[in-house]
């Protein structure tokens, strides 16, 4: 069964309308949530049941994805070219990966999506408007799990990561005096930018201070009872693993 | 923000130059540059793809054909931003005159003709400020094409639009390219109020026009160091 994409605001007149089969599953939320384990074992459980899954990560594309990592080991980066970065990497994987995929019948799980650029762009000063004209041109999500922590509950686990680094601690916009304070003050805001996404984008919202095995169990169900409800089907088309890596027009 | 739509507040002045490839906006530029040095200012120069940041990128995908109308767009509109942090936006803080080769409306011609979204285009770039005087150089395509393969090795090939498959050889390609340009700069000019300067006339004569109409912008410019000292002035008054 084969519907129409859903672009969330402009559509680029040479992207297809419709023809897709597949579904859009986004695992958002801070860093230190748990996002890419969760994302990874949903994964493996989704290949168990038969579908076709496609993962695909925030600065994972080919076109930019190093480009990122260099230009913030350098804090070239201002909060201009750093949303405009992360909208090229978004719409070349857009493109090559995820729209070739949802037309081939593949269940395309995003470990984040255009949110966190909203989230950190607002949080850099960037005009909420300006942004989300910017990413209007990503298709709906079908589902969006937000895994929510505290500020306070994140940081232990950041530090015992070894992770509070410059960037997720937001030192590029002089937050806090150091790593720690610019920490809490920068992923306080995101926190407070997710939650006020949540009602917005029908986030299900999802508490990660719970053992990682039990926020698997519930994203197991609601994926599960949504496949099923929502119609999807394992098509023929599906087994097209060719067209991935070719450009969706 | 639509900083486009509404005069700046930077004490500087920013002049831009639009038009096809071969239409000499570059030429008239340096001549206007002599112009105000000549006067005694220090206008700077900066000028489209110049930046470091994005330039490896773009030069990757173009070689390898991978870009897409989005992330082309993209990736210049990086670009700009870069440029405009950097090169742009300082100067004109600091009371300065700008002078760039090529503007938001390169893109906004380029990437719809490319496919992408119009309004899209338009908003992706609506927080760079509008020019004090952004002059169009028009001039047909014919006129443009023998400047270039006169002047020039060779058509580059997403100059060309050769990614669009519109012919199979370049000067074909080019040709009906850039008239879609053309057509879409005309939308422009009408929509932001560029002023249009007739490419085909002799380079002095455009100049002429052009020395006189950025004399005008300037009416009300002080540099930097002529308001500080009547600021001064009128401190120990």
């Amino acid at each position: 069964m084969s519907t129409e994409f859903h672009y969330l605001g402009h559509k680029m007149p040479y992207l297809p309308a419709d023809g897709c089969t597949g579904r859009l599953i986004v695992i958002e939320g801070t860093d230190g949530v748990g996002r890419s384990t969760q994302s990874f074992m949903l994964k493996q459980w989704l290949e168990v049941q038969g579908y076709a899954v496609h993962d695909t990560g925030w600065t994972r594309s080919k076109l930019v994805g190093q480009a990122i990592t260099e230009a913030k080991t350098g804090h070239a980066l201002h909060r201009l070219t750093y949303s405009l970065m992360y909208a090229t990497d978004l719409a070349d994987r857009l493109e090559y990966q995820i729209l070739p995929a949802l037309r081939s019948g593949f269940i395309v799980l995003a470990d984040r999506y255009i949110y966190t650029a909203l989230a950190r762009g607002i949080a850099r000063g960037a005009e909420q408007a300006w942004l989300r004209d910017l990413f209007s041109f990503a298709v709906a999500p079908d589902l969006v799990f937000y895994l929510r922590l505290g500020v306070h509950d994140l940081v232990p686990r950041v530090l015992a990561a070894g992770k509070m680094n410059y960037w997720e601690s937001g030192m590029d916009m002089n937050y806090g005096d150091d790593l720690h304070d610019s920490f809490v003050a920068y992923q306080s805001e995101l926190i407070n930018q997710f939650d006020a996404m949540a009602d917005e984008y029908q986030f299900i919202t999802v508490d990660a201070r719970q053992e990682p095995q039990a926020i698997q169990r519930q994203l197991r169900r609601m994926v599960g009872d949504y496949l099923h409800t929502s119609g999807y089907q394992v098509t023929a088309e599906v087994a097209d693993l060719n067209t991935l890596g070719k450009p969706a027009q | 923000m639509d900083a486009l739509r509404q005069p700046h507040s930077f004490p500087g002045k920013l002049i831009i130059v639009e038009g096809i490839d071969g239409s000499g906006k570059s030429t008239q530029l340096q001549l206007a540059l002599r112009h105000l040095q000549a006067k005694g200012l220090k206008p700077f120069f900066t000028e489209w793809n110049s930046a470091d940041l994005v330039k490896a990128v773009t030069k990757r995908g173009k070689k390898k054909m991978s870009l897409t109308p989005m992330t082309f767009s993209l990736l210049h509109a990086t670009d700009f931003a870069h440029r405009l942090v950097h090169n742009i936006l300082p100067p004109l803080k600091a009371g300065m005159i700008v002078l760039a080769d090529r503007y938001v409306y390169t893109a906004f011609a380029r990437d719809v003709i490319r496919g992408c979204d119009r309004d899209w285009v338009r908003k992706t770039y609506d927080f760079a400020p509008r020019p004090d005087r952004a002059f169009y150089f028009n001039v047909p395509i014919d006129v443009s094409v023998q400047r270039i393969t006169s002047g020039r090795a060779k058509i580059k090939d997403y100059e060309a639009g050769m990614d669009l498959g519109l012919a199979t050889d370049r000067v074909s390609s080019f040709k009906i390219f850039q008239g879609r340009i053309l057509e879409e700069y005309g939308r422009i000019r009408d929509e932001y109020g560029l002023t249009e300067i007739d490419a085909t006339l002799g380079i002095g004569e455009q100049q002429q026009l052009m020395r006189q109409m950025i004399d005008e912008a300037l009416a009300d410019y002080q540099p930097p160091h002529e308001a500080q000292q009547q600021q001064e002035a009128q401190e120990y008054a």
